[in-house]
């Protein structure tokens, strides 16, 4: 897919709505376009446009209205991963309507960091260079909401007649 | 039970995302670590199908963008265009804002004269995507022959490339790309600092509907020949001249024939 239909993708995610994901698509466009003298050269086009793309997007009405997860102390300290959780099974049996669901329902935050890891399959220091966070804080942050991912999905399965 | 490694680690394992020294401890804990073992199991089965279901859904019609907003999207760049163009002097950044401006203009530009022009678009944005992208070839090669078996296993055909010794042409590289839903090859040519890339798909008549007979056009700065040969469509799109871009298919076709 082209960049500008990625772009437009993306911002479907963000907004949940065709009207405002075109707004936003449009005003990132101009946006581009009267910024571009702050674009280096030989640094990263894509993490640069999705990086306008989100900061119009969280100053939009839309934006501000968003939920962002409680859950973003991204620098506080990570507890140890735990035996807890046969879900690997589980997950298994999740389907796709399940995964689209829980990501409309992930804090706009999570969301976005998510969908650019792992639909854009940006690398971790483009999705820093996007979002504008260390590259610490991007893995963190994309263990919180994968975390916060799975108890939704578990929550799901265990919601779902057997 | 609890263990001391980190579930950042195990998401940045997910994520293929580790030095090798890191992934070698990793790996080596997992190894001794059945419940992390899981763990990252899960991580790695979570973020494909979190992959699968988000693409599924970009194909959906809500997720995709409407023509009409292409158009309208075009109409109001076009009146932003001028002032810019002149205020952005340095050449390098000139090229890039052209470059943003046609993927709207052409776009739309190509849409109104129906399917076939719509793949003329959709080629014309692997172009202009490929000029803005830091990494514009997979495989990178001035050899033709280190660049047709690259293409092996990769495409349902396979395409001969001209001897470039004597001509002002220098092939840079090539990429799979993808056009109405077929896979393709994208070569990377240069001339004089122009890019030109030549892109070749297989023949499918209804799906990627070119003109059988050589096609030339201009537009907007870009020059583009399209023909059908042995059962290949072809397309050269560049800036430079439809002369050289002419040269180029001349060559083509005859590597192919």
């Amino acid at each position: 897919m082209p960049l500008f239909a990625r772009l437009y993708n993306f911002a479907c995610w963000l907004t949940h709505d065709r009207a405002a994901a075109e707004d936003l698509v449009q005003e990132t466009f101009m946006k581009a376009l009267k910024g571009f003298s702050s674009f280096r050269q030989g640094t990263n086009f894509r993490a640069w446009i999705y990086r306008i793309l989100r900061n119009a997007f969280l100053t939009s009405q839309a934006g501000l209205h968003a939920p962002v997860s409680l859950d973003a102390e991204d620098d506080a300290p990570l507890e140890p991963s735990t035996a807890e959780t046969p879900e690997t099974l589980l997950l298994a049996r999740l389907e796709s309507e399940s995964i689209q669901a829980a990501l409309h329902e992930l804090p706009v935050n999570f969301r976005e960091i998510v969908l650019l890891c792992d639909l854009e399959e940006m690398s971790y220091q483009e999705i820093s260079l996007a979002i504008g966070i260390p590259m610490g804080t991007v893995m963190s942050r994309l263990s919180r909401a994968r975390k916060a991912m799975r108890t939704m999905l578990a929550a799901k399965l265990q919601g779902a007649p057997r | 039970m609890n263990c001391d490694l980190d579930r950042e680690k195990l998401g940045a394992y997910a994520d293929e995302s580790l030095s090798p020294e890191e992934l070698a401890g990793v790996e080596n804990h997992l190894r001794a670590c059945p419940s992390c073992a899981a763990e990252a199991l899960s991580l790695v089965q979570m973020k494909r199908a979190t992959r699968a279901a988000a693409a599924s859904l970009a194909l959906q019609p809500e997720f995709r963008m409407s023509q009409e907003f292409r158009l309208k999207l075009q109409q109001k760049m076009q009146r932003e265009r001028r002032p810019l163009w002149k205020r952005s002097w340095i050449p390098a950044l000139t090229a890039a804002v052209a470059a943003l401006l046609l993927i709207v203009g052409s776009a739309t530009m190509f849409l109104r004269h129906g399917a076939q022009s719509q793949s003329l678009a959709e080629a014309l944005d692997l172009h202009i995507a490929t000029l803005a992208s830091a990494n514009p070839v997979d495989v990178v090669s001035t050899d033709r022959h280190t660049v047709e078996p690259w293409f092996q296993g990769k495409l349902p055909f396979a395409f001969n490339l001209p001897e470039l010794q004597d001509s002002p042409f220098k092939l840079i590289g090539g990429k799979l790309v993808y056009l109405q839903h077929s896979p393709g090859a994208q070569l990377l040519f240069e001339l004089r600092k122009h890019e030109i890339s030549v892109f070749i798909f297989q023949e499918q008549p209804g799906i990627v509907p070119f003109n059988t007979a050589v096609t030339a056009t201009s537009k907007k700065g870009f020059s583009v020949e399209s023909w059908n040969q042995a059962g290949l469509h072809y397309v050269v799109i560049s800036d430079t001249s439809p002369g050289d871009v002419r040269a180029l298919g001349e060559l083509l076709r005859s590597a192919a024939r």
